[in-house]
């Protein structure tokens, strides 16, 4: 049936039905209310870098080699080498900036990085202030533990923990292989001084007895 | 002439007379001021979640619980926001416009009634000047629109001119015809016209089939006047960057906003005297309770045509200015004047089936008629010859 207005009236009814339904489907809402609600971010989304500790903030992985200071394209990165009271190298470092306000967050320092130290957060709520220094993150800021790489990118870090753990590995059985092939040497060609070090206090108790 | 005279002078003899008439003059202004404007800053916020849920979101939720605070922070928002005057501008009438635009929404509320005996003013001529009063808010636009010296503005305003002139012709004819019916123009006595029958609700005139035309002419009427959607072209934002009120901020815009609110929701308060029996219904009677519920009846009916505009405007596209002012004098009019006759033979045709055939038969007939020669013209298939 045809009359006028009918279109109209057929509009008027898809919105009732839309008005209605949205107290009735919460799958209609697709608004998310964001401080209270929060969309799961997908695991391979990335905002800014932060730095792996396994064990303790004190021994991060980073070394200070500041691979990641020379790769940096907008030279975000700011790196100073821990050095103790004698001004030797301590390997880790005493500073490390990086100001997100110049970060692109290209992920080449994760690249780059041969220790698997450096990595790319999804940490979004950064949000400061000040424009200028608050925007940069020092070391304390930057700290996060293994933990919580694992539980934010969990297939990712566990193919870094597998890795890390195959090298020390590797690098134990380098070492035992090393060690047990000095002992070898060692005991196939034991040196003339060797067994009259370590004989003596056995000659007395088998005389004793 | 003074309706709520009586009643105090009734229910307060101990008091003064003087102090019984300044109460009677008073109370309604007081009434007026408070009570509108607050259905306004509701209607804001119900309009937002409304259109809200229309679009499947959630519409203003942060401030208060549901968002009902939200009129508020408007209002706090829009006090402190600056006031610019554009250098150009005609200043006196580009500060009178918004100051005018609030007064003809306020005086309509003046000659509709709330409950039997309640209203401000009972004009022997209520219709009449709730009508005129109604179509004054054009000049205030018109105001506004020439003293900002912008294009947009004037263009808002000139299509606002228009298109108010326009439809105030087949409104005007829509309400002749209860007019007609009642014998009346006493917004009191039309609503009184339309008591009786079951549940005093089957004597509406909406419930007449010169009542329904007349009823959706008049709602078309009333939002076209008010220009709220689907008749919103005088401040189409999409095309006019807000027409007439481009060139302001700050609360002379919200006077505006203001002043279009209480514009429609006084047109729709005429419509309920109008077609749905005003403060009519189960229950609504002369004593304290019968006026409470009254008074229920009609603040209902007010937000169901509140309502009923919001989900419009949450429907319907916004015309052309052809086919806007095609539809007023083409369609609504010659259906405005056919509807008058119709209520003529309503009044004459004695047996009551007879009348009721006749004016449905005459009136469906006439429909049919208007939209078969107003149909748009169908297209041929085109054939171009050099390809």
């Amino acid at each position: 049936m045809n009359y006028p207005g009918k279109g109209l009236v057929a509009g008027l009814a898809v919105t009732a039905r839309n008005f209605v339904g949205s107290y009735f489907y919460k799958d209609r809402l697709i608004t998310v209310q964001y401080p209270e609600e929060r969309v799961q971010t997908p695991e391979n989304s990335r905002t800014f870098p932060f730095l792996v500790y396994d064990e303790s903030p004190d021994k991060p992985r980073c070394t200070a080699c500041k691979i990641c200071e020379v790769e940096c394209p907008p030279k975000c990165i700011y790196i100073v080498m821990d050095r103790d009271e004698k001004g030797k190298p301590r390997q880790q470092p005493k500073v490390f900036d990086i100001d997100i306000s110049v970060c692109m967050q290209c992920q080449i320092c994760v690249e780059v990085c041969p220790f698997e130290s450096i990595k790319m957060d999804n940490d979004f709520e950064k949000s400061k202030y000040g424009r200028f220094n608050d925007l940069v993150q020092h070391l304390p800021d930057l700290l996060k533990s293994n933990a919580y790489y694992l539980k934010i990118k969990p297939t990712e870090a566990a193919e870094v923990d597998a890795k890390l753990k195959a090298e020390t590995e590797a690098k134990a059985a380098k070492k035992a292989a090393a060690a047990a092939a000095a002992a070898a040497k060692a005991a196939a060609a034991p040196p003339p001084a060797a067994p009259a070090t370590t004989a003596p206090p056995t000659p007395p108790s088998g005389a004793a007895t | 002439m003074e309706t709520l005279y009586p009643l105090l002078h009734a229910t307060f003899a101990n008091l003064p007379d003087w102090a019984v008439r300044v109460a009677a003059f008073l109370i309604p202004i007081a009434f007026i001021f408070a009570v509108y404007p607050a259905i306004f800053a509701l209607t804001t916020l119900v309009e937002r979640k409304a259109l809200g849920r229309i679009q499947n979101r959630y519409g203003p939720n942060r401030v208060g619980i549901f968002g009902i605070l939200q009129p508020l922070a408007d209002g706090l928002k829009i006090l402190v926001k600056e006031d610019i005057v554009p250098r150009v501008a005609d200043k006196f009438t580009h500060f009178l416009a918004p100051v005018l635009i609030v007064v003809p929404g306020l005086l309509v509320y003046l000659v509709v009634p709330i409950a039997p005996g309640l209203v401000a003013v009972d004009l022997k001529i209520g219709v009449l000047f709730a009508l005129a009063v109604g179509t004054m808010s054009v000049i205030a636009l018109f105001m506004a629109g020439w003293a900002s010296r912008n294009k947009f503005s004037l263009l808002g305003a000139v299509r606002a001119v228009a298109q108010v002139v326009s439809y105030e012709v087949p409104t005007v004819m829509a309400g002749v015809a209860v007019i007609m019916a009642a014998g009346s123009l006493s917004t009191l006595t039309i609503v009184e016209r339309q008591s009786g029958g079951v549940l005093n609700i089957s004597n509406w005139y909406v419930f007449r089939p010169w009542g329904l035309v007349g009823f959706v002419l008049f709602v078309i009427g009333g939002l076209a006047e008010s220009a709220r959607c689907p008749f919103d072209l005088p401040e189409a934002e999409s095309e006019l960057i807000g027409g007439y009120h481009t060139e302001y901020s700050g609360f002379k815009f919200a006077l505006f906003q203001m002043g279009e609110y209480l514009a429609g929701m006084a047109m729709a308060g005429v419509t309920v005297t109008l077609f749905l029996g005003g403060y009519l219904g189960p229950g609504s009677g002369t004593g304290l309770i019968g006026r409470l519920i009254a008074m229920l009846w009609f603040f209902g009916k007010l937000a169901g045509m509140i309502a009923l505009n919001i989900w419009i405007r949450g429907t319907w596209p916004r015309l052309r200015v052809d086919q806007l002012m095609g539809f007023a004098w083409k369609i609504l009019l010659p259906l405005a004047l056919v509807n008058i006759v119709a209520v003529g033979f309503w009044h004459f045709l004695t047996p009551r089936p007879v009348a009721w055939m006749v004016t449905t038969v005459w009136l469906v007939v006439w429909v049919v008629v208007l939209t078969k020669c107003n149909a748009s013209a169908h297209l041929e298939k085109r054939e171009y010859r050099y390809v």
